[in-house]
């Protein structure tokens, strides 16, 4: 077996994590709960910018570790939890299709998303190619709890994890975007939220509950 | 003078005024004398263009060519029209109750807000900014579908929101590969995502990644063109947001997004070496513009009639780009012009029309002619110019589309007929009812502006009949650039 | 087959029988002082177990000999697998006659007596809670035997001597598929060793007990094998879990010094893991049965998304 770098390792460590969690989210049944792996993602995707950044001594990636630190890893779950609470979210997320199932279809998504970067990454050059897959998948299991949930915030946290997975890809497969586009990247996603939480407001003022299947109404005829 | 940085900073600056003092009594004003001043300055910027060719901007950020600077000048005019119509349609709404003070503020400077994302969009040469930029555009809109704080307008916000944001997430990946197959190539330089650089060198680019890379762009952005299926987002906002907004998606972010695609394919096509974006986008745009078609005659909502027809439009300049070669490039590029001038046209007459007879529903529209002969014509006129009659504009570019699609793609020519076939009966046939017939309208506070209605269909008419030299060399360069 | 190996593997069997009710006891009494209860004293289960031995057998009439012959069997086939597993020593005499997969086939054979015992009787809680523990055991099979291709993807082969013996005396690599691997082993161990999130051993509930429910007809001597049996299983799959994740400190050959460090290390890795699933046990709440399935599934996808993650990471072209 050859040898692969620790550095490596850890980043490829860190990208399973993250993977793991996303799947943890897709089964996770209580708000909070899904508000706090969030964050632990987010944390965990800037440690592993940070390996990557010493690395590779990209100076422009201990920027960009330290915003996602502030923004994923605390603000935002700051501002969820003030939400939730904000708004006496009911602790329970439920599901349109049940969990089990909802994981099965995780799974088969991994398998595509693997497929799909294995080509990729073969062509990669960077210590990192092998986590392009993971960042995929993670995009795509965000995507599917974005589809299966039927609550506003768990909704918002798959928005989120999807930008959490996009930034794993950017940091993966080319250590990073310009900082210009990081800082405007970041801006949206801040901006987004803020957004959201006035959304929620009016949703809940509207609807008295958060509950996305009330919002069912406009269909074509 | 710089008129590339004017251009930028009033909207920019008007937009952060108007969230400050956007109650006043003069805000309306500067609303419009600032649309009017970016229109001015787009002028005067494609004005130098057109004389000293392309040119840059803040280094090599922003990048200005004749592709880019014809829908500039396209999305500032409507941008300036849409906001003198929006005057006195905003003070109708107030003045129903529909609207309070803060809500009128927040509409204003989103609006100008939104005009800057736009114009930055267009403009930037980076392909990551521009990436921010739709974003940010989706941003500032989804506060404005809401504006009304009705259950349904949330739901169209909330769904458009959604929609969008996972739409430009797979833009983002989209992007992102494009930055690593150009990361390959020019190295480390911070000037891999620059499109002037990543022209230069777009045979070497690895094809496979730009499959795939482009095949994320075109669903992600093509979530904002409203191809099918990731279309639902587009008539939910377009009816349940206040008409002006309407007006703008329609004329405009369909267009921006559309443009994001194009500069995508370039390279895609450079790196490839077949037809592989062209016939995929011909494919996407096919289905979206039959999808389209079908749902049109299900409508009872006339404002979501009419996104309909936009997400119709958008199939068939998709198809048209899709095909390639100079006349479709050139085809497509006038149907994108042609488009947005006509449907923000309807837009504002529909937005008149809705707020005389106080309903959106078609049922309950009857006899516009009756109450406001001027109103009815110009809806009239507007259905016939988008239908494509002749003498039209809009009959020029789909004539010139579907001649093109017989000679080289003769298998699409039927369903194309079909499609527009369909299209034609059931918005025709919804439209003439509203336009003829007995109603009953109520008295408005404030006159409707009709005078952008008829700027729209005047050019849209102009250009059916004649296409100044000038615009048909500007349109053939940008052509010719799109390959 | 040297005379050492085969002292060697004695030694092994012989201490997993002494150390098993002591492991029991070691997390009884952790989840006693987790639970702010006095704890039972360290040495319960042998006192248990030698009350039983010498208590009279009670069986039932329809008692076929099935039911007589079962906890001999599960008693042997937790003994072998004890065997087969890397405690001290990698370099085990029974080690060829049987590699993982074998390993699965041992733990699956035991539980197909003990379900079979449990229906003989034909009492209504002996087939129900043998048709539970046949719901666990199919869904817990497949996850366990994903866990352990994917450790014999990493070591190229199947048997637990030389899995043990690549993962412990490597250069240092951190493997993602392992983490994952781990987690769904431990998810596995939960359900098939009875443990909280899906049963609970400390209760005798009617509607919701497993391994209890089978073995509520026996007693004596038979019951005392079966505990016994139980507190072995625990054994074998904390001693499994920590040869195939912790492999520190297993000696590679059969030497005297070597075993002798290997038992402290073992001893203390087990008090480790033992007070670990007390803690487990005592934050979580018995999940409903109906959740089980949920539970082993999401196990089994653990595992399998080691075993993607393995290939996409961990192979080099």
């Amino acid at each position: 077996m050859n040898t692969i770098p620790l550095s490596a390792q850890l980043i490829n460590l860190f990208a399973s994590v993250i993977l793991l969690l996303a799947f943890a989210m897709l089964a996770q049944r209580r708000v909070l709960q899904l508000v706090n792996l969030f964050a632990l993602q987010g944390a965990t995707l800037s440690v592993s910018t940070l390996v990557v950044a010493f690395t590779t001594s990209q100076h422009h990636l201990y920027y960009s570790a330290g915003l996602t630190l502030i923004l994923k890893a605390i603000l935002l779950p700051w501002i969820l939890h003030r939400l939730v609470r904000r708004l006496h979210v009911k602790s329970d997320v439920e599901s349109l299709i049940n969990v089990p199932t909802t994981m099965m279809f995780g799974i088969v998504l991994v398998i595509i998303a693997f497929n799909v970067a294995l080509p990729i990454s073969q062509l990669s050059s960077t210590i990192t190619r092998g986590t392009l897959g993971i960042a995929l998948a993670t995009v795509m299991l965000a995507f599917l709890m974005m589809i299966t949930r039927t609550k506003a915030i768990p909704q918002v946290v798959g928005f989120l994890a999807m930008e959490n997975g996009l930034f794993l890809a950017a940091t993966s497969a080319t250590y990073g975007m310009p900082m210009v586009v990081e800082l405007g990247i970041a801006l949206d996603v801040l901006v987004g939220a803020i957004i959201l939480g006035v959304f929620f407001f009016q949703i809940r003022e509207q609807f008295d509950s958060l509950d996305i299947r009330h919002m069912e109404r406009l269909k074509d005829s | 003078m710089d008129f590339f940085i004017l251009m930028l900073a009033f909207p920019l600056v008007s937009g952060l005024l108007l969230t400050v003092f956007g109650e006043r009594a003069w805000a309306p004003n500067l609303n419009v004398i600032a649309s009017g001043g970016t229109f001015l300055s787009a002028a005067l910027l494609t004005a130098e263009i057109v004389a000293n060719g392309p040119r840059f901007a803040f280094g090599e950020e922003f990048f200005i060519d004749s592709l880019n600077v014809f829908l500039v000048t396209l999305t500032a005019f409507v941008g300036l029209t849409t906001s003198i119509f929006s005057g006195p349609y905003m003070r109708n709404e107030a003045e129903h109750g529909k609207l309070s003070k803060p809500r009128l503020r927040l509409y204003k400077s989103m609006y100008q807000l939104f005009m800057f994302t736009m114009l930055a969009a267009l403009t930037t040469n980076n392909l990551g900014i521009l990436w921010v930029a739709m974003e940010a555009a989706t941003l500032t809109t989804v506060l404005l579908v809401s504006l009304y704080r009705t259950p349904a307008s949330l739901e169209a916000a909330w769904k458009y929101f959604i929609l969008c944001g996972v739409g430009i997430a797979q833009a983002l990946f989209g992007t992102i590969l494009l930055y690593f197959a150009a990361e390959r190539v020019l190295g480390e330089t911070g000037h891999a995502l620059l499109w002037t650089h990543l022209v230069d060198v777009k045979g070497q680019l690895e094809p496979t990644i730009m499959a795939l890379s482009f095949i994320f762009l075109l669903v992600g952005y093509g979530t904002k063109v409203g191809l099918a299926p990731l279309h639902n987002w587009l008539p939910d906002a377009h009816a349940e947001g206040p008409t002006p907004v309407s007006a703008v998606l329609s004329g405009l972010l369909l267009n921006v997004a559309l443009y994001a695609i194009l500069r995508c394919k370039v390279l895609a096509d450079g790196a490839i070496h077949t037809d592989f974006a062209g016939n995929l986008m011909m494919g996407f745009g096919l289905f979206t513009l039959v999808v389209a078609a079908f749902f049109l005659s299900r409508q009872k909502d006339i404002k979501r009639m009419f996104a309909y027809s936009s997400i119709e439009h958008m199939g068939l300049i998709t198809f048209a780009f899709g095909m390639g070669g100079a006349v479709a490039n050139f085809a497509g590029l006038l149907h994108m012009t042609m488009h947005s001038l006509t449907k923000s046209a309807i837009f504002f007459a529909v937005g008149h029309a809705t707020q005389k007879t106080g309903t959106q529903m078609m049922e309950s529209i009857r006899g516009i002619m009756r109450i406001n002969p001027l109103l009815g014509w110009s809806l009239l006129l507007g259905t016939l110019a988008i239908l494509g009659m002749p003498p039209f504009g809009v009959f020029a570019s789909e004539f010139m589309i579907l001649t093109h699609a017989m000679k080289h793609h003769p298998w699409a020519t039927p369903v194309l007929l079909m499609a527009l076939g369909v299209a034609f009966a059931s918005i025709f046939g919804k439209v003439q009812p509203m336009v003829f017939g007995e109603g009953e309208g109520r008295k408005l506070a404030h006159a409707p502006a009709v005078t952008p209605v008829f700027v729209h269909l005047g050019l849209v008419l102009m250009i059916g009949l004649y296409i100044p030299p000038y615009l048909t060399r500007w349109f053939n360069e940008a052509a010719r650039m799109l390959g | 087959m040297n005379i050492s190996g085969l002292l060697g593997q004695l030694f092994a069997i012989v201490l997993a029988l002494l150390l098993a009710p002591l492991l029991t006891g070691w997390v009884n009494q952790c989840r006693a002082w987790l639970q702010n209860r006095t704890a039972p004293p360290l040495l319960q289960p042998y006192y248990m177990l030698h009350k039983l031995f010498q208590k009279d057998v009670v069986l039932a009439d329809g008692a076929s000999p099935l039911f007589r012959f079962a906890p001999f069997v599960v008693f042997g086939c937790m003994l072998l697998a004890c065997a087969i597993i890397p405690t001290l020593s990698t370099d085990l005499p029974f080690a060829p006659a049987a590699d993982t997969i074998a390993l699965v086939g041992v733990f699956g054979l035991a539980r197909i007596f003990i379900s079979l015992a449990a229906m003989d009787i034909g009492t209504s809680f002996g087939s129900l809670g043998g048709r539970r523990e046949m719901l666990v055991g199919f869904l817990a099979e497949p996850a366990l035997l994903m866990v352990i291709f994917t450790t014999a993807m990493i070591s190229q082969s199947t048997s637990v001597a030389t899995i043990v013996e690549t993962l412990a005396h490597r250069e240092f690599i951190i493997y993602p598929s392992l983490a994952f691997a781990g987690v769904a082993f431990t998810f596995v161990s939960f359900a098939e060793n009875a443990r909280v999130p899906v049963d609970n051993p400390a209760t005798h509930l009617e509607l919701t007990m497993i391994h209890e429910a089978m073995i509520i007809e026996y007693s004596g001597r038979h019951l005392a094998l079966i505990e016994l049996a139980a507190s072995l299983k625990l054994y074998a799959y904390s001693c499994l879990g920590l040869a195939l994740f912790f492999p520190w400190g297993i000696a590679e050959g059969a030497s005297f010094v070597g075993l002798l460090l290997a038992i402290p290390a073992l001893v203390g890795k087990l008090a480790v893991g033992g007070a670990f699933l007390a803690g487990i046990e005592t934050i979580n709440a018995k999940m409903r049965i109906f959740r089980a399935p949920e539970f082993l599934g999401t196990a089994f996808l653990l595992a399998v998304l080691g075993l993607l993650v393995r290939l996409l990471l961990e192979t080099r072209v």
